[in-house]
């Protein structure tokens, strides 16, 4: 329904923009009387409200704008002459489809009996009926012509009827007259105090509200100048200018941002088409729907997400939703659900686009990368089932397995995702397979003025836009001590129980980190990674104009704009994702998960192994290369270490039984199935960790115990129900004489 | 009627305004010249290029200012030398060059373009126009730099392999 409203509104302002047109063309045309060119464009005019009126089922519209057409068509083929009777029932005519659009606003249909079309109708028809220029009986059209306006009136004394008495009461008038001025009715009909859907909205040039956009955005830089400046003045008056400035420019901000907001349901006013074709083409049949299409965001952004969606859309019904046949047999109902959603969160609008389809198999998106050479095995081996998703986004993937013409001609996930993340949003994807597929996109609501906190390092400042803020931390003294630890080099920060990975400003600037005795961290969050950005100082927050920085800069990640602070001076905005990635944290992340796996109860990722003869034991997923399977007979000695020839080099192997005291039973089998680590060390290298099977890999929240400590082993934790021993990686590994 | 009509834009091509970059004596086409500025407080750009110097506050707009110097490979100027700004236009974008010193604009009508020297260093070569090169005027030779290009910097990002 709301999109019929939509189109309903759009159909107003369209129709009454081409109304204002008829009269004067109509004005005209009494002067001209055989202007060809006039006549076509009046046609041309209720040719379209018709067929719009038809398409939306107004049918007393229709009917009215049918006749009139009728007339018209007469009238330009030259089958008849323009006679004040025939222009004062053009007139007529127009000035009751202009009451019918009113009606029709007022309540979404045209068929409140205030507005009677009838006589119209058939007076117009008379005057086709008697074919040609027919009488100057100006006294009888004009009274019929008037008849929308007399059966107000009528009406309105009748029938109480409050929605038209206004426009009945002001109407009344006309009733007793006899007149030939079509003017008179007219007027007051309009003198209605109410604003219509026309009179409330202009059109307006775009560049010009960008134009508006640039000004108050320079407007809003003056007055955090002057903001600065009044700050410590001693004039009572210029401060109190100052404030009323502050306050003006944020409103003025606010609302020519307003005017740039357009419901997201422009975008996907067309969708419902696509999916429609689409499915037709694919066999598919879906069901769309769509909530809260009202959802507001900037016109630039609008248009930069049109085409992910769309595409998005269309990968949901190619890859997504499978053939009725096919869901029948799975148990789901052969009417797939294609569902959007958009909403505010946090500053954000967050678009889901979700299916009810086949989901995607994590271990097809693998074999693929691989195949593709998007990864190698050696990094997928360290990839969660998110990360392993989230390949689809990477250049050079595409899993159509035949290039189709919906999806997959080679404007793939990763066009999406750089056309998403060039508008500063973000886009990720969850699934289950048999169940369906999320996708969301997050997009910020502006991007002309954001919210942003100022902070300083060195001589500068930075922005970092408030939509990436999580929480402010400061520590001083004993807390310092306690709370920041060093994992290898990689300071982290206890944050209610969970590690943080801390990042030096001054570090990813490249410069000297300074040592402090408080420590301030900006807690930071992109996509999935958080992390904690220690700065010097702390400002505040501002809204800040992002202005474009020039390609000589366009390379650094870590920078999404630059922005003009009070005092006159450039200050660079941190791309937070950019700058996790040149801080290295989302790599950290991975790295930490060794150490975090025996120490933190934190969700882990780990590969549950079987040695010595039914013997559980676990390692810390991140820190396995690959698995192999090597024949016994390929084992050698190098002194007292077992190798194996490996990838044109030597791998040193370690009996993980051993290793951790137990009796070593991997050579039952003919073949020795090894995990090979490959060790963070200057020196590099991979051991091999000899084991029986793997049993699982697993992702989960362990507590670990002390219970089982010993050599090789850091303690025990549950894992799926069975006590599984937690092995010491680096104690294992420096069993093989291998530096770590 | 025509060649009235012709004449100023051959001119305008044949006036360039000047600067100093130690002892090299450049030009620029004016018509690529959008202003020319004393030194500007300037926001360093960590991590960027060596050339780009910081980033200009002009008139609300964002302008990056790439040293010549730097592009020319010549040694950073001397302690207190601040430099001043040749603001340029360059597809679509400004850019300040930072230079010496700032000469007039002349016109070298009559002047014939010459390729550059084969001994000139590189770098140097690499920023002088390619079609009209070298100008040798009667009391100095004037070097046309091609302001595209020197403000080409390097895009590919710093290493980003973690914290140094």
């Amino acid at each position: 329904m709301d999109d019929d409203a939509e189109i309903i509104a759009e159909f107003l302002v369209e129709s009454h923009e081409n109304l204002d047109q008829l009269d004067r063309d109509l004005v005209e045309l009494e002067q001209q009387p055989d202007s060809r060119e006039r006549l076509s464009s009046i046609f041309r005019t209720i040719h379209t409200i018709k067929g719009t009126s038809g398409f939306l089922a107004f049918n007393r519209l229709e009917q009215l704008t049918h006749v009139g057409e009728t007339l018209l068509s007469r009238l330009r083929d030259g089958d008849a002459l323009m006679t004040p009777a025939i222009t004062e029932a053009l007139l007529s005519m127009v000035d009751t489809v202009r009451a019918l659009l009113d009606v029709i606003e007022r309540t979404s249909t045209d068929t409140d009996p205030a507005v009677d079309v009838l006589p119209l109708v058939a007076l117009i028809e008379g005057l086709l009926e008697a074919g040609l220029p027919t009488t100057d009986s100006s006294e009888t059209p004009a009274v019929d012509g008037l008849s929308p306006v007399d059966e107000v009136s009528e009406i309105g004394g009748a029938v109480v009827e409050p929605d038209v008495s206004p426009a009945a009461s002001t109407a009344a008038p006309p009733e007793g007259m006899v007149t030939d001025e079509v003017a008179v009715p007219e007027t007051s009909w309009d003198g209605v105090d109410r604003r219509t859907a026309v009179e409330a909205s202009v059109r307006v040039d775009i560049d010009l509200l960008d134009d508006l956009v640039d000004l108050v955005g320079e407007l809003v830089l003056t007055r955090n100048q002057i903001l600065q400046r009044a700050g410590g003045a001693e004039d009572i008056e210029l401060v109190r200018a100052s404030q009323r400035l502050d306050l003006v420019a944020s409103e003025l901000q606010e609302s020519v941002m307003k005017t740039r907001m357009q419901p997201i349901g422009q975008v996907w006013s067309k969708l419902p088409r696509v999916v429609r074709d689409l499915s037709h083409q694919l066999g598919r049949e879906v069901e769309l729907v769509m909530d809260g299409h009202e959802t507001e965001l900037d016109r630039s952004l609008l248009e930069a997400v049109k085409d992910p969606l769309t595409h998005l859309v269309r990968n949901s019904l190619d890859h997504g939703i499978e053939r009725p046949e096919d869901r029948l047999a799975a148990g789901k109902p052969a009417k797939g659900t294609l569902s959007l959603r958009a909403y505010h969160e946090s500053g954000q609008v967050v678009v889901e686009i979700t299916d009810d389809g086949k989901g995607i198999d994590p271990e097809r998106i693998s074999a693929v990368a691989l195949e593709r050479g998007v990864v190698t095995r050696d990094q997928l081996s360290r990839m969660d089932a998110r990360e392993v998703l989230g390949l689809i986004f990477r250049p050079g993937f595409s899993t159509a397995a035949a290039v189709s013409n919906i999806s997959g001609r080679g404007v793939g996930m990763d066009v999406v995702r750089t056309n998403i993340e060039r508008i500063g949003g973000s886009v990720d994807v969850t699934s289950e397979i048999g169940r369906g597929t999320t996708t969301r996109v997050r997009i910020p609501l502006t991007l002309a003025i954001i919210p942003a906190l100022v902070v300083g390092e060195g001589e500068e400042r930075y922005a970092i836009p408030q939509a990436n803020l999580v929480e402010l931390v400061r520590i001083e003294g004993d807390d310092l001590r306690r709370q920041v630890e060093d994992l290898a080099g990689a300071p982290v920060l206890r944050l209610r129980g969970k590690l943080l990975p801390l990042v030096p400003l001054a570090g990813i600037l490249g410069g000297p980190v300074p040592d402090a005795e408080s420590l301030t961290v900006v807690v930071l969050q992109s996509d999935d990674v958080r992390f904690g950005l220690c700065v010097s100082t702390v400002f505040d927050t501002q809204e800040i104009v992002v202005k474009p920085i020039g390609r000589q800069l366009k390379g650094l990640a870590m920078y999404a704009g630059a922005t003009i602070m009070g005092d006159g001076r450039v200050a660079l905005i941190l791309d937070v994702p950019g700058t996790a990635v040149t801080a290295g944290v989302v790599v950290a992340q991975q790295d930490t998960a060794d150490s975090r796996a025996v120490t933190a109860d934190d969700r882990t990722a780990l590969l549950v192994l079987e040695v010595s003869d039914g013997r559980r034991a676990a390692l810390p997923l991140a820190a396995v290369s690959r698995l192999e399977e090597f024949a016994q007979d390929r084992i050698e000695r190098s002194g007292v270490t077992e190798v194996v020839q490996y990838r044109d080099g030597i791998l040193p192997l370690v009996r993980l039984a051993t290793a951790i005291g137990l009796a070593d039973t991997s050579d039952r089998e003919e073949q020795i199935s090894v995990v090979v680590h490959e060790t963070a060390g200057a020196a590099g290298g991979s051991v091999g960790i000899v084991i029986d099977r793997v049993l699982d890999v697993v992702d989960v929240a362990i507590t670990a115990s002390h219970v089982g400590r010993r050599h090789g082993v850091t303690g025990s934790a549950v894992v799926q129900d069975r006590v599984t021993d937690l092995v010491d990686l680096a104690a294992v590994v420096a069993q093989s004489g291998v530096p770590v | 009627m025509s060649t009235v009509a012709v004449t100023p834009t051959v001119r305008t091509a044949e006036q360039y305004c000047t600067f100093w970059v130690a002892d090299l004596f450049f030009g620029v086409a004016v018509d690529e010249v959008q202003e020319v500025l004393r030194h500007q407080p300037m926001t360093p750009v960590p991590r960027a290029d060596a050339a780009v110097t910081g980033l200009i506050n002009l008139r609300g707009q964002i302008v990056t200012a790439v040293d010549l110097r730097v592009r020319l490979g010549l040694p950073p100027r001397e302690g207190d030398q601040l430099p001043m700004n040749v603001i340029v236009r360059s597809r679509g974008e400004v850019v300040s060059l930072l230079v010496d010193d700032i000469g007039d604009v002349i016109d070298t009508a009559g002047v014939d373009g010459q390729p550059a020297p084969a001994n000139m260093p590189r770098k140097v070569q690499d920023l002088v126009c390619k079609d009209r090169g070298v100008l040798p005027l009667a009391d100095a030779i004037l070097l046309v730099l091609d302001a595209d290009r020197a403000v080409d910097v390097s895009t590919t990002p710093d290493n980003p392999g973690g914290t140094p």
